[in-house]
Parts: structure tokens; sequence; C-alpha cells
């Protein structure tokens, strides 16, 4: 970042984040700039002959008319390299920590701190040899990360011939690793890390279908409302449902290899709580604490409102680096209402001609472009003519998007533009909430677009999308009923209709309902989700046969068995399935029982 | 920065370039080397000097908003200095006891306050990294609050109140009787409270700081009186002078310290009321875009700091116009805090104090305060099942009505019953300060009146430890 070839310029205006300047004439659109004698970081958004526009990514409170303003000659990028997992950003990519224990608890403006550790030694071990072509995204060799993450460094963007110096061992992000002779006969270096524009997605071969879910834990969402691996997600709720909750569990609890969590605009305690617990939970299949394999990016709501779009950009882009290494990603923006405001307060300031809401007419489009860096791709590299390996390398980036629209009201334009583009939409409920049925989100709003059938009856079970339709259409049937009952009372049904409320309610409390908390049910297997699911659809069609032959609602209401059920969150995974398929016998020894004793009484 | 804050002093111009006033706004052409936001003094024609801030600047030409009303002033004879620096507040352990004015200035006729510090009332943002997650249990002795809905040392809590409804009474019966439970906490730790008013009435204002007087805590408090008679755009400062000062207690002085903010709706009101004064686009019901930001550059405020020994604790009042939840002021309030007690009209009516709502109430927070060490182990399953119960119970009130109590089902009656039970007990509790071990207590013997089959949020184990067998 040496300024010293770049025009220097004076500021003219200073209106909030937005900041005027004269005499840059030569700048580019969307370069990064220093502004004033306390060097805060901004960005140019926009070109006049006269002035230029600024937007400052930093409080500009005591900033002068006249101070001067450096091009920095490149556009807000993001240093790609080892050292990034585990690590807290700001919305700038300035480690939190390293902040902290230098410069105290609170945040001053314009400081600047490398993003990653200069000093210390990463173990590097090639994979390729002097001779060897390589190119563009092809991995040249790996460093261990963290305990659970390989760094697979990989040839930038721009780089292709023959190896002509390959290095090992203990290597600082400052070192180069090899040296490539190109085509041309020149000679690059290939270093550990690399910049990369923050609003420019990374390229890769072509995109994947999607073709398995991203197992959360979760039974409503592994159930009925599955997000493939690749796919991207909103959860919009109003305050209190449970965004935040829902987050923080997918990020604990997903079954990927790297969680990027951004925190946009929210609550600097729940920051807090993340950074807590992340280092004491422990993977479930390896063991090794969650922290080793997150990088979490904090722009709190009270910190610069500009910054809070970087921070969503800059997260995407480590995403995809990661990505392009053949990780499966899970990137978490809470909340992306709060990035939409600051567009808007940054496009007021402009003088923009509002849109929706004062929302600024490009919104949708922002949103689509952003969503559309989801996605299941076959990596740059993976497969090229040149791989003597012939290694394949898949990556998937699965992108979930909190929403807050105001008043809880789903008819937002930030909510609206966001369904339009993603695949899956877990809405929120407040009624749920209040009612404390959590996780909140609504059966009868909620969405997955695609189908996920095929892989649920090869991995799971044959009879699972039939299952999960019933036991859909019996919630949804409730929502039908209840209607009636709230008109008319409970004895204008039917027993049959009373045995789906029955049924209904079972199902709600329980195998929707799932504690953030109880250590055995905060993470249910898909196929513990799955037998659940069985066991109480296998209730209600045991009960509907009974029904057939006589036996009185009240007695099925009262079946020991649905104490059972109820407990089935409780059992531990290890033997939950072998006990649930008990009780499915059981279910028919209970209600074969009750048939028989009327038929004896009849008798 | 200090050498150029002296030698802007020594040389500080005066401008009579303004050419325009309107609302709290006022012009000045022809300025040079101004700072954004930065601290300004007027001087009206017969020579009284009003503070203000500098907004904007575009060129020449710098923007001012005055903190006092602009009447009197005029084109030609007002006089406009720049101080180079922005508003700062003379913080000192001498605050306790005093009562300031919405700007932070003594009003109780005592002497000036000699700061130990000058601060930037606007703050700095905290690095999140350098928070400590608020974990310890503060016993307000309330029961909708400290069993459901429990507040934790450096948090931000609002009440959502309405008017006529009593949120003033219940934010000062929780500073009288908040204090932390926990395992390894010494009793008497020192504390004080810094109370805000913004923009309320003088009975309010006396009403709160008899309170303080009769617990004996109003010599650790720190007063600042903005009231409805004062200019609208000073409490705009005064919720950031308060919060300045309780900064400097709690992390300057390491005092733990309670903020009381009443009432947030005004200070929106004179935020809308500067924006629309700016010609600014309004979003929701005429409130600026940008008041989430704004919001959440107060409530933030809030919370503890690694290797600190003080906490600040926001209580935050605000009456929801029209007892309108999804108004923007609750709205956005309730995106920034850490949960929400909301209080309700119709058990106002029916004579429960305090009338809070628990079903839309909420403590973000509470899970990490209560529990093995902190309250009970049983107390998140016993707060859940009550929640389940009373839920449905609210419901059945509501069918009841049409059908008749006759139809109801032997589970739907015991619902309905826990729930009227529940309701006039433990919600309805008065002025009794209840600790959280009564608290529980009540739980369970109201939840005794259930059959175990009905208690499916509550782990077998605590149904046979704590259930009352009769």
């Amino acid at each position: 970042m040496s300024q010293d070839n770049f025009q220097t310029g004076r500021i003219n205006r200073i209106a909030g984040p937005v900041v005027g300047a004269t005499g840059l004439d030569e700048i580019r659109l969307h370069n990064m700039v220093l502004v004033g004698e306390e060097k805060l970081v901004g960005e140019v958004i926009r070109l006049n002959a006269k002035q230029i526009t600024i937007q400052v990514y930093e409080e500009t409170s005591g900033l002068r008319i006249g101070e001067p303003i450096s091009d920095t000659g490149e556009p807000l990028v993001v240093q790609l390299g080892p050292g990034l997992m585990g690590q807290i950003f700001d919305g700038l990519q300035r480690p939190l920590a390293t902040l902290a224990a230098k410069e105290g608890a609170f945040l001053k403006r314009g400081i600047s701190e490398p993003s990653l550790p200069t000093e210390k030694k990463w173990n590097f071990s090639p994979n390729v040899k002097i001779g060897d072509d390589v190119y563009p995204g092809m991995i040249i060799g790996i460093i261990p990360e963290t305990e659970s993450i390989d760094h697979r460094v990989m040839v930038p963007m721009g780089i292709s011939g023959k190896i002509k110096e390959i290095r090992s061992g203990e290597l600082t992000v400052k070192e180069y690793v090899a040296l490539v002779e190109t085509p041309e006969g020149k000679t690059e270096k290939i270093l550990l890390v690399h910049n990369w524009p923050v609003r420019k997605p990374r390229p890769f071969n072509r995109r994947l279908d999607f073709n398995e879910p991203l197992v959360t834990g979760k039974r409503v969402i592994d159930l009925f409302f599955p997000i493939p691996k690749g796919s991207s997600a909103i959860i919009p709720g109003g305050f209190g449902t449970g965004k935040t909750v829902i987050q923080q569990s997918l990020a604990r609890w997903s079954d990927v290899d790297i969680v990027v969590y951004v925190g946009c605009g929210e609550r600097g305690n729940e920051m807090a709580e993340v950074l807590n617990d992340l280092p004491k939970l422990e993977d479930r299949t390896s063991g090794i604490p969650l922290i080793n394999r997150t990088v979490l990016i904090a722009n709190t709501s009270n910190m610069p409102v500009a910054a809070r779009e970087a921070s969503i950009y800059m997260g995407i882009t480590i995403a995809e680096y990661y990505r392009d290494m053949g990780y499966d990603v899970l990137m978490l923006a809470d909340s992306t209402s709060r990035w939409g405001e600051a567009l808007r307060e940054v496009s007021s300031r402009l003088e923009e001609i509002p849109g929706e809401e004062g929302y600024p007419a490009y919104l949708a489009s922002r949103l689509a472009e952003f969503y559309e860096r989801a996605g299941h791709v076959s990596c740059l590299g993976s497969g090229s003519a040149l791989d003597t390996t012939r290694t394949k390398r898949d990556g998937s980036i699965s992108l979930v998007g909190a929403v807050s629209p105001p008043g809880g009201d789903f008819s937002d334009p930030i909510t609206q533009s966001s369904m339009r583009i993603t695949g899956v939409f877990w809405a929120l409920d407040y009624d749920l909430s209040r009612r404390r049925h959590f996780p909140a989100i609504n059966w009868t709003k909620s969405f997955s677009l695609i189908d996920l059938s095929q892989w649920y009856s090869e991995h799971v079970a044959d009879d699972f999308p039939y299952l999960m339709k019933s036991a859909l259409s019996i919630l949804g049937r409730e929502h039908e009923l209840q209607q009636v009952v709230q008109l008319i009372g409970q004895d204008a049904l039917s027993d049959m209709e009373r045995e789906i409320l029955l049924t209904a309610r079972i199902l709600r409390e329980d195998l929707l309902q799932q504690s953030g908390i109880q250590v055995t049910d905060v993470f249910c297997t898909l196929e513990k989700s799955y037998w659940m699911m069985k066991a109480i659809m296998h209730f209600h069609e045991a009960s509907q046969n009974a029904m057939q032959n006589n036996v009185r609602l009240d007695d099925l209401e009262n079946a020991v068995v649905l104490q059972k059920i109820a407990r089935m969150k409780e059992l531990p995974l290890e033997s939950a399935v072998d006990k649930i398929k008990f009780m499915i016998n059981e279910i028919d020894t209970e209600l074969t029982r009750m048939q028989d004793n009327l038929e004896r009484t009849n008798v | 920065m200090s050498e150029k804050i002296e030698i802007n002093q020594l040389f500080t111009k005066e401008h009579r370039t303004v050419t325009q006033i309107r609302g709290p706004l006022i012009f000045v052409e022809r300025v040079s080397n101004v700072a954004f936001d930065e601290m300004v003094e007027v001087v009206d024609p017969s020579g009284n000097v009003r503070v203000g801030r500098v907004l904007e600047v575009d060129n020449d030409i710098a923007v001012i908003q005055l903190f006092l009303s602009t009447d009197g002033l005029d084109i030609s004879k007002t006089k406009v200095r720049f101080s180079g620096d922005v508003i700062r507040l003379n913080a000192s352990h001498s605050m306790m006891g005093r009562i300031l004015n919405g700007l932070g200035e003594p009003i109780d006729g005592g002497p000036a306050i000699i700061p130990e510090k000058r601060e930037d009332i606007n703050g700095m943002p905290l690095n999140p990294a350098v928070r400590i997650e608020p974990s310890e249990f503060i016993q307000t002795g309330i029961s909708a609050i400290d069993g459901l809905n429990s507040l934790a040392r450096g948090q931000k809590l609002p009440i959502f109140s309405g008017s006529g409804l009593p949120g003033n009474e219940l934010a000062a019966q929780i500073a009288s009787q908040a204090r932390v439970i926990g395992d390894n906490t010494e009793q008497d730790e020192p504390f004080a409270v810094v109370f805000a008013a913004i923009g309320i009435t003088h009975r309010e204002s006396s009403y709160f700081i008899e309170r303080f007087r009769s617990s004996g805590s109003l010599d650790r408090t720190v007063v600042f009186l903005n009231h409805a008679d004062d200019p609208t755009i000073e409490r705009i400062i005064t919720p950031r002078a308060a919060l300045t000062a309780a900064e400097y207690l709690a992390f300057e002085q390491g005092l733990q310290v309670l903020v009381i903010l009443t009432d947030i709706t005004n200070y929106c009101e004179a935020l809308r009321e500067l924006s629309v004064a700016r010609e600014e686009l309004p979003a929701r019901r005429g409130y600026p875009g940008y008041m989430y930001s704004d919001l959440a550059s107060l409530y933030e405020r809030a919370g503890r700091i690694e290797g600190h020994k003080g906490s600040v604790t926001q209580l935050i009042l605000l009456s929801m116009p029209d007892d309108d939840i999804t108004h923007p002021i609750p709205d956005l309030t309730g995106y920034i805090t850490e949960g929400q007690i909301v209080l309700n009209r119709t058990l106002h009516q029916k004579g429960i104090s305090p009338p809070i709502n628990v079903l839309p109430s909420l403590s973000r927070l509470m899970n990490a305060a209560i529990g093995k060490g902190h309250t009970r182990e049983d107390h998140r399953t016993v707060a859940d099942q009550i929640y389940a119960f009373y839920a449905e119970g609210r419901d059945l009130e509501k069918l009841v009505t049409i059908i008749g109590e006759g139809s109801l089902t032997e589970h739907d009656s015991k619902v309905l019953q826990f729930s009227k039970r529940f309701e006039k007990e433990y919600i309805g509790q008065g002025q009794e300060n209840r600790s959280i071990q009564d608290t529980l207590d009540l739980s369970w013997e109201l939840l005794s009146e259930m059959p175990d089959s009905y208690l499916k949020r509550i782990p077998e184990e605590y149904i046979r430890k704590y259930k009352k067998r009769r």
C-alpha cells in the first residue's frame, strides 16, 4: 500500500461518512483512499469532473476541510493466506484481538495493523517439483493452518509456467514459496499471501448441481426445509424470534469444513458470546475446538456504518478462497438488513432518488450479486489438462443471511428482494417465539425450492420423502382445523379430525421443537431425526386404524407410549435409533391391546 | 492533537457571516478549516452564548445545529465561534450526588465540576474482542423478570411502556432492589447510578430523585435533567453525556454502574425534528433512516471489558406510541437491545402490578446468567414450561369467551387454571421484593397442580427433585 506514486487531493465537503475531494483527477472508481491526517480508510464511490465522492469506513468526526486525501492505487482488497482461521477481524480485515492488545479496549481511528501475522512461521510442504507445469488454481503445497484445517497453497491468478524453484519448511507470509518461469521467459514469485478485491467474485471452472443437503442438526431444517450444500438461504424474523440463535447454532453444529461468521451491525455482546464459546466447543466428529475452523468478522452496530458493507464482501471473499481449496464453506451473515440500511444511508447522503422505503433502486441487484456468490463449483485448476494427477476438486459456499424486517413484516424490500434470489426461506414467527417454540421456523410460510428427495431416499430411507410430505400435510391440515375450532369449538370436529390435531401437536412439541441448550438435543443426526418422525407418523397411522375399529380418541390421547414419544429428544444419539425402533413396536402393542379390550367388552 | 487545539483557541475567529437560520440549523458562509462535528459557540445579539455543533461542511459553508433554540438569533449580528474540538464532558468522580442539566453542566447551585478527564461525548466503539460475555445474575426482586427474563450485569434491557403505564415506577423499583447474586461475588461492591431524564416531566423526575433519596443512593447518583420544557435538541446530547459519565465511572473508577435512560421516545422525536430540519429523506413514519445506527451508538455503550472491574448496565425506558410494538422506536430498540420487558394495558386494568406481559418479553442474556452456579439447575426448563402453559392459557381464555368453559378438555381446563393463578400470584406481586429462590419455589408451587405427563419441557430428574407431591 505505498502511495508514493499516487496523487494527493484535498477535502472540500464532509457530511457524515460521505466526503468530497478535489485534485484527484486520475483516480479510478472504487479505489481505496486514505482520508485526512489520520489516514482514515475510504473508497471512491462517485466520480465527477470537479469532485470525487468518497465513502469513509471510519468515524469522520473532527475531519477538516482542506485535509489531504491520498490514492492507494488499488480497490478495497482482502489479504488471503494462512492465518485467517480462528481470527476475529473488523469490517476492514483489521485483526481485533491484536488491536486490543496493542491499542486498548476502544477502537481508535486510522489504526492499521497487518491482517495476517507477519512473524509466524508456517510449515510448508510442497507437492510439486522443479520443472513441473503450474497454472492458476493449482495446489503446489500444504500448510497445516490449524489442527483441523490444511491450508492448500494455490497458484494465484495470472501466473503459469514451469517451477524454477520450490521451497519447503518454515516460512513466513512475507517470503516466497516458489519461483515460476513463464512462457515469456519472465520469473514470477509465488507468495503465501495475495490480495484480492472484495467486490470481484473469485473465478472457478463451472457451477455444479446441488446434490446433497447441508446437515445442520436442527430437525425442522434437516427434515422439512433442507439447504443443499452450495445454496443460499435467508432467515427473516422480527426481534426476539431467534435469528441469531439459529445462526450461532449453524456455526456450531453444521456439517461443513469451514465457517465464516459475519456479525454485521449487530450486538457486541453476542459476538463476545461466540468468541467465548467457540474455543470451548468441540467438533462432534474430530473433537477439535470449533474455533479452528471458523473466521469471525465483527462490525457491531456501534462501529462505523459504511464498513458494514465492506464486512459482508470481506466475508464472502474469504469464503471463496477456502472454497477454491476444495472445502465446503458455510458463510453466515447476521444481519443483511443492517447492510441494506448502510446502503440506504450512503445513498441518501449522495442525494440519489430513492426507491421503495428510501432504499436505493440498486438494492435488489446488489443483493442478487451477493447471494449469487454462493454455489457448488468445480474449483479453478481442477481437472486441468496439465494436471498430471487428474484429481477433481469441488468446493461449495452455502450462504445463510439473517434479515431483520421492520416490525417483523415480510413485505419489506430487503426480505422480498432476498426471497426472490435465495432457494431456501426459513420464516421466523413472533407467535411461535412467544410460546417459546424454538426454533421458531414457521412450517406453513417456509420453503426449500431445491428437491433433494432422491438423495434422502438413497441415503436415509426409501420412505423419507413420503413421510416428510405426510407430516407437513398434517401440520397444514391442523392450521385449517384450528380456524374452525377458534370459531365453533372442538365439538364441531369429527374424531378423525381431532386425531389429526393430536398428531400435529405431537409433531410440533416432540419433533419440531428443539432445545438450544440441552446437550442431548442441540444437535440431532439425520438418522435420529428420521426415526423420530417415523415413530410419530407410525402412531398416527396406527391410531387412524384403531379408530376405524372403534377405539376411542380419549384412550389414544392417554396412551402410555405418548410419554415415551415426548422423551425421544432426550435419548442420547448413540442409542436413540435402537430405542425408537423398539418404541415403534410398543405403539403397535399398546394400540392392539386397546382394540382387544374393546372386542372383549363387546363380547 | 492538544497542541492544535491550543493554537486554534489562541486564534479563534468570530464569524458574522450567518446567511440562513432554519429551525435548529444555522448556515454560516466564508468559513475555513472547519472540522466535521466540531463544537461551536453562537453568540446572540444580546451577548448570550449558545452551544452547537457542525453537521456538514461544503467548501466554505458550514451547517450548524444548535442545542438550544434559535429564538432571538438574527442574520446580521449573530456571531459564530468554532472551538476546534468536539463536544466533551467534564468527567470526575465528584459528579456523584450532583444534578446536571442535559448538557452536563451543574444546575444544583453547587460548584463547577473540576474535570479529572474531558471525554468526547460520542465515546469510541468498544472492540468486540475485549468484551466479556455478561453472566452475573442480577436479582431485581421481580418474579416476571428474575424467573422468566433474567437480567445480567452489563446488559442493556429496555422497558416498553406506554402513556399511563407504570414504566417509570418499575424502573425505580428495579434500581432500588437490584443486587448481584452469585457464588463468588462480594456483596459490597462500589456502585453508582447514572440517571438521564430525557424530555420527561418535572413530576416524573422528582419521583425518581425521591426514590433515590429514600433508598439512600442519591449521593451515589449522577442526575442529568432535560425536562419536557427544556430545548428539544438538547435531548440529542443528554443520553450521550450520561453514558460518557457512566463509562468514566465504570472503566476509569471501577464502579458497577446502572444507567437509567428515560424516555427514549422523546429522544427519537428530537432526532426526527432535527432530520426534518435538515430536509433528509425520511424512512418509516418520518424518522430518519439512520435511527437504527444512532440508537445503537447509545445502547451499545453497555457491557463489561476484560481487565476492568467496572461495568455499565442500561435500563432504558420508552413509551410505545399507541401501545404499538411495531412502531419504529420500540422496533429498532428491540433489534439492538438484549431483550425487552413489555408492559401491557389490559393487565394494568385488571390490577396486576407490575403489568408485565411476559409473552413478548425476553432477555437474550438469560441463559448465561442462570442455571447451576448462578441461580438453580432447573431455572431454564421451569421458565420454558411456564411460558408454554401461559401461552396456551391465554389462547384458551379467548376460546372460552366464545364456547364457554364447559366444553374444555381436562388438559385444557387445568392449563387455564394454571394461567390464571400464574397471572395473579406470580406476575402480580405488587411491591414485594422476592428472592430468586422464592420465585422458583412459587413456580413449582404452581406447576405442582399439573400431572407429571404435562410437564414435557422439564427433564424427569428435576420433576422428581422439585415437584411438590400432595
